[in-house]
């Protein structure tokens, strides 16, 4: 194995991805049923993150990836932010022209 | 070495490079694929911002119980992708095939399940179209039209995700037959590992798909 080119990644560890990947689902379904206001939005995205952050780091190896793939894997999320950041800034303050705080810049409102 | 010479194409210097560019040109891929949803989810954000009690009248209309298999389906789907991803590595050849069947399976467990949900949308009048009218009597203020939008989006990203697995399905078909053939060894298993790349990719959209959809208006009640 010492010339193999790659990092084979411990059975061990899927295991532990998996099961913590089933508890995170039992969690989100669990608490999506209690009445947290506002906040059930922002904890359903939590765990979602939390769950592909631990599906791209191990299933997808890229803990154990070449600097060039994080690089690669990063700057697609930092474009994914910047169109959501952008929109989002638009969208949430548009109607503050008009004294509101509806989403007024929406295509058919 | 002496089995890379069989693998190894001339243009790289080594094993090492030629895997590294095969990975990186599938995270480009990847990378395409995360801005291609992401203007799904885009217009999902805005359009929830700008009718929240639509979307959760559409959203009380799906099946939380069909949603949360799905979704340990697919994490199972997952685990067995990595499986036959490790027996690669490890140079198990009859494992690999296993482990791609189970995958397949998983896969089409999930496909099969959602052709039941869009079925009992289509029952219940739920699709966007000249049929259209849900039952949403519990919502007296909600525009139906609104409701449709949600259901618009919902067709179009539980749609596209699905045509994904479809896509995913028909590419693993084409490993395992490979696979059986013992075409991928521990020095050369590139195929495998990308795929399971882009099977990995399709696990985590359903993971952000399955709380946007399904869940975060529950708690409301239904």
């Amino acid at each position: 194995m010492s010339n193999h080119p790659d990092h084979i990644v411990p059975v061990r560890v899927y295991i532990f991805v998996f099961l913590a990947l089933m508890v995170f689902t039992v969690l989100t379904v669990y608490a999506a049923t209690i009445d947290l206001g506002r906040y059930n939005i922002v904890l359903a995205l939590v765990i979602a993150c939390i769950k592909a952050s631990l599906v791209i780091m191990f299933f997808m190896h890229v803990y154990y990836s070449s600097k060039l793939t994080k690089a690669i894997v990063i700057a697609g999320l930092c474009t994914l932010m910047i169109l959501f950041f952008f929109t989002l800034t638009d969208l949430a303050t548009r109607g503050a022209l008009q004294g509101t705080t509806d989403w007024v810049g929406v295509p058919g409102r | 070495m002496a089995s890379h010479s069989v693998t190894l194409r001339h243009h790289f210097e080594n094993a090492e490079q030629q895997k590294d560019a095969s990975t990186i040109g599938m995270w480009m891929f990847l990378v395409t694929e995360i801005m291609f949803f992401g203007g799904l989810f885009m217009a999902y954000i805005a359009y929830r911002g700008a009718y929240p009690e639509a979307f959760a009248a559409g959203s009380e209309k799906l099946n939380i119980v069909y949603g949360t298999i799905n979704t340990l389906v697919l994490i199972c789907s997952s685990l067995t992708m990595a499986m036959a991803v490790h027996s690669a590595a490890v140079g198990k050849k009859k494992m690999i095939v296993l482990f791609l069947i189970l995958t397949l399976i998983l896969g089409g467990v999930f496909l099969g399940i959602k052709a039941v949900e869009y079925h009992d949308k289509y029952v219940g009048h739920e699709i966007p179209g000249v049929n259209f009218h849900p039952e949403i009597d519990g919502h007296p203020n909600v525009a139906v039209q609104n409701v449709s939008l949600y259901f618009a989006l919902y067709f179009g990203m539980t749609g596209l995700h699905a045509m994904h697995m479809i896509v995913g399905v028909g590419m693993i078909s084409f490993l395992i037959f490979k696979a059986s053939r013992g075409a991928y060894t521990a020095e050369w298993h590139t195929p495998v590992e990308l795929f399971g790349l882009y099977w990995h990719f399709v696990d985590i959209v359903w993971i952000f798909l399955f709380p946007l959809l399904y869940l975060i208006d529950l708690h409301q009640g239904r």
